[in-house]
């Protein structure tokens, strides 16, 4: 019992020797990550969160799409601006002159990332494979304007070759289509339809297989301009130069790092301290230092993505139209984009947003309370008298909840009705809008294609994302049968028109806004396209230097 | 001290099975699947998942197969990160919590005994005060306000240090470390504050005064071990404290470790990964329990004998 | 050794004796007068907060503080005065509460635990450490799923959560004195068990348990801040001073006041309690009521 300092002491002491050494090490350092970056080549990219998989039948994830974006090309591209399809896989195809048959003829050249030729029974293999029902392919829904496929999927006939896919030879591939479908070009360059490499998936496993280790670093073989060097979990997924890509000659980027940064607050942070060339989001509150500060870094932009609030119709009070659009015509749009969201965000009037593949919704609804307070009246509740109890539901969120606290002033002032916020973790919020355990539930839809299809299919009478419980028979003929027989593209968008006003009129649905992309971009980035489908193209982005120089300077 | 040791080791198997049954129970019904989504899921494909994860067998078969992977060592498959098992996933968070764990609980017991036994030298003074309002404000203020603002301060302003990340840039492990440990240090400042104020009115120190013993050595020899009783009972809970409280630091600088891996299996319904997440942090916290109340009995040798857990 | 025998002798005085000792240590004094005129203000804010919690000014958003708004308005324009007010009275409500449920939980616990020691002991320890084990957020969801959403639920969830470390120190505490001579003396004097917790256990584990108290109202404060995040608890527009700090950590560089000030009204409840709980474990001290 000689110890003069207790062994717990004295081991702190050694350790506030160390960090001091580590604090000298680090002020040494001049360089940061993003300077470092812009030398050689290698983008910091802030991606929202760890990806579950990079399976792209299985992945559904905005970040997941990102980065298979950079592992894995189809048959056709989007050109970054104006989202026409380009040239991907297929050099060029033919269209049938009454829009069923698609011929695309593949480069001989294109390759996967270990060397093996990628050809036209790649796809017919992979779309096999995508539409396993075993895979649980939750994109399968993407493939069903072709020939078969759904009928396929469903079970309801079991050979193959009855669904309209065929390789006519090894670089050319035959697709047969049940209607004349306008986007489906743009689908092909959605994951879900990207070919995937046989050998690879059935060394590790069977095809139908959830799960199996072929996409893990070290494993995946892909066919796009990078490959996977590394992946640790929850630090980063990098990707490198795939020497085998057709166009390698072309993609300027060495290698790209994404980052699952599920902190907005610490990603706007890690930008700020230059380990981040972009930034997958912006708080809220940042959106107006960027602004004034006008250094070019903050980008905002058109997103193809509705948020609305979704009413449950099956509990009493929410039955009544007339209250459903007095609620809506209580919400002052302008004013939460303008005060509380602040970021370019549009006030929207109909479900789809506005310029949808040249598709504008019509509305009859405005921001109107002396009418909103009439239709209360009318409805039973004069002045908001004997308003039943009423909540407002949405995920824990900071944007939901200032929306919902906005929203829940306006119905008071403009209405007289009290109605109470509840807010939920994500996966029991999911649990109640699904059971429809809920009276009014926050939501959005974001666009998997640019059509007013993928809009409004999904309020069809037992669409598994309508949770509305509004039906109506005639909106579901006008989309199911009446506009994919239409027989030009104005037709077509008039049907939609039709429909999306009938969905108005019944409103199971309050529109809110349409998003924005928002993002921090340091000035060094290049070719960086502002779509709405707010999708990359990392083959044609590259850094210069001298750009994030200048901006410095300023 | 062994046999103390054992028996509470064997305590720690029932301890380990209540904890996996309740925590099985509790999972199974939470509101929300695992394979619940905002894009509506076919129920074929729920299905097929269920098949594939047996979730679509009775619960007690569920369980008892479980059971049986656990004593194998098996935690099974991530239901959230298809291909990846839980082993795997805590074989990837664990060196990096362990190693935030140990600065943050070093600083802790380092700063904090250090401050609680500067301020009970001379009690009510300056040297009392300061010292124990900046413990007050360490207790007060949380980590998620702590870890900004030394981000704000360390990493922005004054670009001393990197605002996030664990071992990918020089440097970048020391605001974390201090984020989590601060709050502790405080906790203990303030407990052994307090005790190193009761036993320097006890007789012994008294006495050993009386005997004109140079004061550090009276506070060093004498006064620290009974002094430090308290701290050391509070180690064992501000282990799993820290093990909790991880996930907040770990958010805000974006480590890769555990709690961040916890936190994201609760709010994804990922069954298996938050079982073995449990079933770890619970032997964890098991195992620091017991070290710390073998701490104690040491740094108090009346309790030797007196453990009713020592008994037989 | 006297001490026991003379709080024995005069237990009845104990509570007369500290309050003398306690009007005569100004901190506690201050502390004391703070944290009344906080539960008045909280009481009467209804009547006097300058506007309403909830009353918006979308237009204003967040502006720092003018003769309007003495303590500045938040993103929505709400005055942050009556916000604050309004946050004290759920942030007081819940502190004081549920450091109440873990204070007597947890002291009962951790006595009955130590003093009788043996297999109790041992069962009841283990089921401390099984409790501590259990995942917590998922605890809270189910919760909340199967009793809905309750300010009493989340009275009891923090409770049942900040009772086990109470009940771990208290234990230490009681083992430890159980073994002291004056213990041992009164029970060789034939005072019943009864007694001798009541004269010498509780009166000599006071100490630690105050100071361990007065730690445990700002966690508490907090802890309910992030279960009010996730969803359990109170519900906008309603607010309290752990929710009103959590929001403006958020916006610290853009608005600080929006932190500041309810930082500063939880540091002052926190400081008035430390002084108040200092001098009250000195007041209670059975030692020093000897000198």
């Amino acid at each position: 019992m000689k110890q003069t300092i207790p062994p717990p002491l004295r081991s702190a002491s050694v350790l506030t020797v160390c960090l001091l050494g580590f604090a000298l090490g680090a002020c040494g350092s001049g360089e940061n990550r993003v300077t470092a970056g812009n030398r050689d080549g290698v983008l910091h990219w802030g991606n929202a969160s760890e990806p579950q998989g990079l399976d792209p039948h299985i992945a559904t994830g905005v970040p997941e799409h990102k980065i298979i974006m950079a592992l894995m090309e189809g048959l056709v591209l989007k050109d970054t601006t104006t989202l026409e399809p380009i040239p991907g896989v297929a050099k060029r195809w033919e269209i049938s002159d009454d829009g069923l048959v698609y011929t695309f003829y593949l480069r001989e050249n294109a390759r996967w990332s270990n060397g093996d030729p990628h050809n036209a029974h790649d796809y017919v293999w992979s779309w096999w494979r995508a539409l396993q029902p075993a895979l649980g392919n939750l994109y399968a829904y993407m493939y069903f304007p072709i020939k078969n496929a759904q009928a396929y999927y469903e079970g309801k006939i079991s050979d193959f070759d009855q669904v309209g896919v065929k390789a006519l030879d090894d670089f050319t591939l035959q697709v047969s289509l049940n209607d004349p479908t306008p986007y489906f070009l743009q689908l092909l360059d959605h994951y879900s339809l990207f070919p995937v490499h046989r050998p690879t998936i059935e060394k590790f496993g069977a095809p139908d297989e959830r799960g199996t280790r072929w996409t893990f670093e070290g494993n995946l073989v892909g066919n796009g301009a990078f490959q996977l060097e590394e992946w640790k979990i929850n630090r980063y997924v990098r990707v490198g130069r795939n020497p085998y890509y057709w166009g390698a000659g072309d993609v300027k980027l060495n290698q790209i790092y994404f980052y699952p940064t599920e902190n907005i607050t610490t990603e706007e942070r890690m930008f700020r301290a230059g380990q981040l060339h972009y930034t997958y989001e912006v708080p809220v509150d940042k959106v107006a230092v960027y602004q004034e500060k006008g250094s070019g870094e903050l980008q905002i932009y058109p997103y193809l993505g509705s948020y609305f609030y979704r009413f449950n119709t099956r509990v009493e009070h929410l039955s009544d139209r007339r209250v459903r659009r007095a609620l809506a015509m209580a919400v002052d749009r302008q004013q939460i984009t303008d005060q509380v969201l602040k970021a370019g965000q549009v006030p929207s009037y109909a479900v789809t947003p506005p310029d949808t593949m040249g598709y504008f919704p019509e509305s009859d609804l405005t921001f109107d309370p002396d009418k909103a307070r009439a239709l209360l009246t009318e409805a039973g509740y004069p002045d908001g008298a004997g308003f039943p109890k009423t909540e407002i539901l949405y995920n824990t969120s900071e944007e939901h909840r200032k929306v919902a606290v906005a929203i829940q002033q306006m119905w008071k002032q403009y209405l007289n009705i009290d109605v109470t916020l509840l807010n939920q973790e994500w996966k029991v919020y999911l649990d109640s809008e699904t059971n429809m355990d809920y009276e009014i539930s926050r939501a959005s839809w974001i666009g998997d294609y640019v059509d007013p299809n993928n809009f409004l299919d999904m309020w069809l009478c037992n669409g598994g994302n309508n949770r509305t419980g509004w039906c109506n028979p005639e909106y579901d003929r006008l989309v199911l049968e009446a506009a994919p027989k239409a027989s030009s593209h104005e037709e077509r968008l008039e049907i939609f028109k039709t429909a999306e006003k009938m969905l108005l009129a019944d409103m199971p649905v309050l529109p809110i806004y349409i998003y924005t992309s928002k993002h921090l971009i340091n000035p060094a980035i290049r070719n960086f396209p502002k779509n709405i489908l707010n999708q990359p193209s990392f083959k044609d982005i590259y850094l210069d230097p001298s750009a994030a120089r200048v901006a410095e300077a300023h | 001290m062994l046999r103390f040791a054992a028996g509470r080791l064997l305590q720690a198997i029932p301890v380990l099975l209540v904890v996996i049954t309740a925590t099985f129970l509790l999972v199974h019904s939470a509101p929300g699947g695992p394979f619940s989504a905002e894009k509506a899921v076919p129920a074929e494909v729920i299905k097929a998942l269920e098949a594939q994860y047996q979730l679509d067998q009775p619960l007690w078969k569920q369980y008892v197969s479980y059971l049986g992977d656990i004593v194998n060592g098996n935690f099974g498959p991530s239901f959230k990160y298809p291909g990846r098992s839980v082993n795997e996933l805590i074989a990837a968070g664990l060196p990096i919590t362990a190693e935030l764990g140990l600065y943050a609980m070093l600083i802790a017991v380092l700063i904090g005994i250090s401050a609680g036994v500067f301020a009970s030298l001379r009690p009510n003074t300056l040297q009392d005060y300061v010292p124990m309002s900046a413990a007050m404000l360490g207790i007060c203020m949380p980590s998620f306000l702590l870890g900004p603002l030394l981000v704000l301060i360390f990493g922005i302003y004054l670009e001393w240090l990197p605002v996030s990340g664990w071992g990918d840039i020089p440097g970048d492990k020391i605001l974390p470390s201090i984020t989590l440990g601060a709050a502790y240090a405080a906790y203990i400042a303030r407990l052994s504050r307090g005790q190193m104020l009761e036993v320097l009115s006890q007789d012994y120190i008294r006495t050993a005064r009386a005997k004109g013993l140079p004061e550090p050595l009276i506070v060093v020899k004498h006064a620290l071990r009974g002094g430090l009783i308290p701290v050391v009972a509070f180690l064992g809970p501000a282990f799993a404290g820290l093990l909790g409280g991880s996930f907040v630091v770990e958010t805000i600088f974006q480590i890769p470790g555990l709690g961040r891996f916890y936190v994201q299996a609760a709010f994804n319904r990922d069954y298996t990964m938050i079982l073995g997440m449990t079933i770890f942090f619970a032997s964890l916290i098991i195992l620091f329990n017991l070290l710390s109340d073998m701490l104690a009995i040491w740094l108090n040798p009346k309790l030797r004998h007196g453990s009713g857990a020592a008994k037989p | 050794m006297s001490t026991a025998l003379a709080t024995a002798e005069k237990g009845s005085s104990l509570w007369a004796d500290a309050w003398i000792k306690l009007s005569r240590n100004h901190l506690a004094l201050f502390g004391l007068a703070v944290v009344l005129t906080l539960c008045l203000v909280s009481l009467l804010t209804p009547w006097i907060a300058p506007y309403g919690y909830e009353q918006q000014n979308l237009m204003l958003g967040a502006s720092p503080p003018s003769a309007e708004h003495w303590l500045g308005t938040d993103v929505f324009g709400r005055d942050m005065l009556t916000r604050i007010m309004y946050g004290g009275r759920v942030s007081l409500l819940v502190g004081f509460i549920a450091t109440a449920v873990a204070l007597l939980i947890g002291v009962l616990w951790g006595a009955v635990a130590g003093f009788v020691g043996g297999r109790v002991d041992t069962v009841m320890m283990r089921m401390v450490d099984i409790l501590y084990a259990l995942p917590f957020m998922i605890f809270i969801v189910l919760l909340m799923v199967v009793f809905g959403r309750n300010i009493f639920l989340l009275f009891f969830a923090i409770g049942a959560v900040e009772w086990l470390t109470m009940a771990r120190i208290v234990r230490g505490q009681v083992m430890s004195l159980r073994r002291q001579e004056f213990v041992e003396a009164a029970h060789s004097l034939g005072l019943s068990q009864w007694a001798i917790i009541r004269r010498h256990i509780i009166p000599n584990t006071l100490g630690p348990v105050i100071v361990y108290t007065t730690l445990t109202i700002p966690s508490v404060m907090l802890l309910e801040a992030f279960l009010s995040f996730l969803g359990l608890g109170i519900q906008p527009p309603q607010s309290s001073w752990g929710l009103l700090i959590n929001y403006g950590v958020e916006t610290m560089e853009e608005y600080p006041w929006l932190l500041i000030f309810p930082g500063i009204a939880l540091s002052l409840t926190l400081f008035a309690l430390n002084f108040l709980g200092d001098g009250l474990r000195d007041a209670l001290d059975p030692r020093a009521s000897k000198d």
